[in-house]
């Protein structure tokens, strides 16, 4: 199926509720509207003459795993840190949990944050950064509770047995666990998460991926979590919006930001993408592409368009094949495992990327290969340019 | 090689080190043994020292303990003083000004420094001198007040001779804390107030530490400040020093004097230690 957005519109569409067509079992958490965490209206915010955020409208379902993800310098920490209450719009309103939050500090805020390089306090043990949340309560609770819910904290990241221990002791994923218990303990609204697994190797980056989710269903409040991973949006989160130059360009569940991007520039960061500039003949139906190739597409409006290929909707086949293929010769090849990336030069369309998974028994194909490139049409995804 | 190498680089190493060995050697090490076998000498009839061994010049210490008593009580006073003011300079300078006002800041503050303390001090003794401020007060109906050569003009000018080297430490680690952590703190629920007695104090113990262990340590050794503010009536050890050993010319006393303020130092200072090493320990401020 082609798909063109309708352009501005398709930008506004931003109250997004994930109904029937959410993904699984936490979709069904997530109610109708009128049940939003965190709501922006027009919300604004400038620096001087420059423009971070800019007229963004934005709705958090309540309960729900939403990642804010988009380049850097797209607004998109600015925009937690409204919510914070570290900035204050420059224009438009920043609800929580239904009450407007203008001028309202930090500290009165229903919501709490892991920040980016955590900031645990240094002059405090685990255990005292985890309850600092609890002894700021007024009034005051009663020691033993504190001890009791920090305890709880505790063990909820799995650092039972680390109370006492000193900060800079800590590996960065246990100094990630602490972040994590102290942000959790207040039991906030909504538990804002400026890009947490950053500074985490690969392989602890994984694993705490899966942790966050399970712990969001555990606690069952929302999740935002700000990134530029695509691909930690991706994995973790029910909903995901892209932003970019301070605006909000889609906002969906993950499976529809990848298979059907908003916008060109949706698909171009959120996964691989393989270009292919040409133009849909009157009449439609027809996308004649640089080298004047005639390729069947299910896009109706005529005009100059862009479609943007997958690489592992592309299949690659050894020998020039028939005519609806692409012709081409492998460059490069790149072993990953369980799937092999093709770096394929398309005759008179330049380098193309294919992804082959390796199921059982794909032959590899050498560099120097001549090979031809199928696909569907209806893996293609054309923008109007 | 290697053998040769580790000989040259200890010759380096030693070569690079005499000179402020031989100095420390000549001009403090010397002198101290000097002044520790005067300690328990006499004095000699026409004044300075005849060799014995006594202890009566320590037994005689109860009779210049108005000097110690002044020093070890207006040291420290004037150093938390000077804490006090300095702080939320260093806080202002540190957090709330911005870097175009903090050089301009810093400046003001730095520059009178280049001055001698002796001028500005001297400065201070006609503002708190009957011409000055008295005289004022007495304008608006406050009269007999009397502010010089009471501990009260001693402790104005210590206040402000010391005051740069009390805020320069502190500002220093209130500048390197992380205001990731003050919005840390704020995001925890935690009022101004809290945050800034729960994290911003904490962090910025080492250089409270630093400023209070360098103004008191000065200011144990203080002479001209109570020399001039004081009078004759509000006066230091430094200022008994004075007096023994070039007026009375009885060096064995002075020598006795200034031995038992080293040792003081000496205690203070490991103390002081102790507390800043405790800090140290449960407070330790990473720096990455």
């Amino acid at each position: 199926m082609g798909y063109i957005p309708c352009g501005l519109h398709f930008d506004r569409l931003l109250s997004f509720t994930v109904a029937a067509g959410g993904s699984d079992g936490v979709a069904d958490t997530v109610t109708e509207t009128g049940a939003h965490d965190v709501e922006f209206r027009s919300v604004s915010k400038r620096y001087g003459d420059v423009v971070a955020v800019a007229n963004v409208d934005l709705a958090i379902p309540k309960g729900a795993f939403v990642a804010l993800l988009g380049p850097s310098g797209c607004g998109k920490t600015t925009c937690l840190r409204m919510i914070g209450g570290f900035e204050q719009p420059s224009q438009g309103t920043v609800s929580i949990d239904g009450r407007p939050m203008n001028g309202v500090p930090p500290y009165r805020r229903p919501v709490n944050m892991v920040f980016q390089h955590y900031a645990l306090f240094p002059h405090l043990d685990v255990e005292a950064n985890v309850s600092y949340g609890l002894r700021q309560m007024r009034p005051r609770i009663d020691r033993r509770e504190v001890a009791r819910r920090t305890a709880e904290a505790l063990e909820l990241v799995r650092l039972g047995g680390f109370a006492g221990r000193r900060i800079h002791e800590m590996s960065g994923g246990q100094q990630q666990r602490v972040a994590l218990a102290r942000a959790i303990v207040n039991r906030p609204a909504v538990l804002l998460l400026d890009e947490p697994l950053a500074a985490l190797d690969r392989k602890l980056r994984t694993a705490m991926q899966i942790e966050l989710q399970s712990l969001q269903r555990e606690l069952g409040i929302t999740f935002l979590l700000v990134t530029h991973d695509q691909e930690e949006a991706l994995s973790m989160s029910d909903l995901v919006c892209v932003m970019n130059a301070g605006q909000v360009i889609q906002m969906a569940p993950p499976q529809e930001v990848y298979d059907r991007p908003g916008t060109l520039f949706v698909a171009d960061f959120v996964g691989k993408t393989n270009r292919l500039p040409g133009v849909v003949e009157a009449g439609g139906g027809v996308l004649r592409l640089a080298d004047g190739r005639r390729l069947s597409v299910a896009s109706p409006a005529p005009g100059p368009v862009t479609a943007i290929l997958r690489p592992e909707a592309i299949g690659i086949v050894q020998g020039e094949g028939g005519h609806d293929g692409l012709p081409g010769t492998v460059t490069h090849r790149i072993f990953l495992g369980n799937s092999v990336e093709y770096a394929v030069a398309a005759d008179g369309l330049g380098e193309m990327l294919v992804t082959v998974d390796r199921g059982g028994a794909h032959r590899l194909v050498q560099p120097g290969d001549r090979v031809t490139l199928r696909f569907s049409p209806e893996s293609l995804l054309v923008f109007s340019t | 090689m290697a053998a040769a190498g580790n000989r040259r680089r200890s010759l380096v190493t030693a070569a690079l080190a005499a000179p402020a060995a031989l100095w420390l050697g000549v001009f403090l090490v010397l002198p101290f043994i000097a002044m520790l076998v005067f300690a328990f000498g006499r004095r000699a009839p026409e004044g300075g020292y005849t060799p014995a061994f006594t202890f009566e010049q320590f037994l005689n210490l109860p009779a210049r303990s108005a000097a110690f008593l002044n020093t070890l009580m207006l040291a420290p006073a004037g150093a938390l003083l000077c804490l006090l003011v300095a702080y939320p300079v260093a806080y202002y300078l540190a957090v709330r000004a911005s870097p175009r006002h903090r050089l301009v800041l810093v400046s003001l503050i730095v520059v009178p420094f280049w001055t001698s303390l002796l001028v500005r001090t001297y400065a201070w003794m006609y503002i708190l001198g009957s011409r000055g401020l008295p005289n004022l007060l007495e304008m608006i109906g406050i009269s007999d007040v009397r502010i010089l050569n009471t501990p009260a003009a001693v402790l104005i000018g210590i206040v402000y001779g010391y005051l740069p080297l009390m805020i320069m430490p502190i500002y220093v680690s209130l500048e390197k804390l992380d205001r990731r952590l003050l919005d840390a703190s704020a995001d925890l629920g935690a009022r101004p107030m809290s945050t800034f007695f729960g994290v911003t104090l904490p962090l910025s113990m080492p250089g409270v530490m630093t400023g209070t262990a360098l103004v008191t340590i000065l200011l144990l050794g203080e002479y001209l400040i109570p020399q001039l503010l004081g009078g004759g009536k509000v006066f230091f050890i430094g200022n008994a020093l004075v007096d023994l050993f070039l007026q009375s010319r009885n060096w064995p006393f002075g020598s006795a004097i200034a031995v038992t303020l080293v040792l003081v130092v000496v205690v203070v200072l490991t103390v002081a230690m102790r507390i800043a090493w405790r800090f140290a320990g449960t407070r330790r401020v990473d720096l990455v």
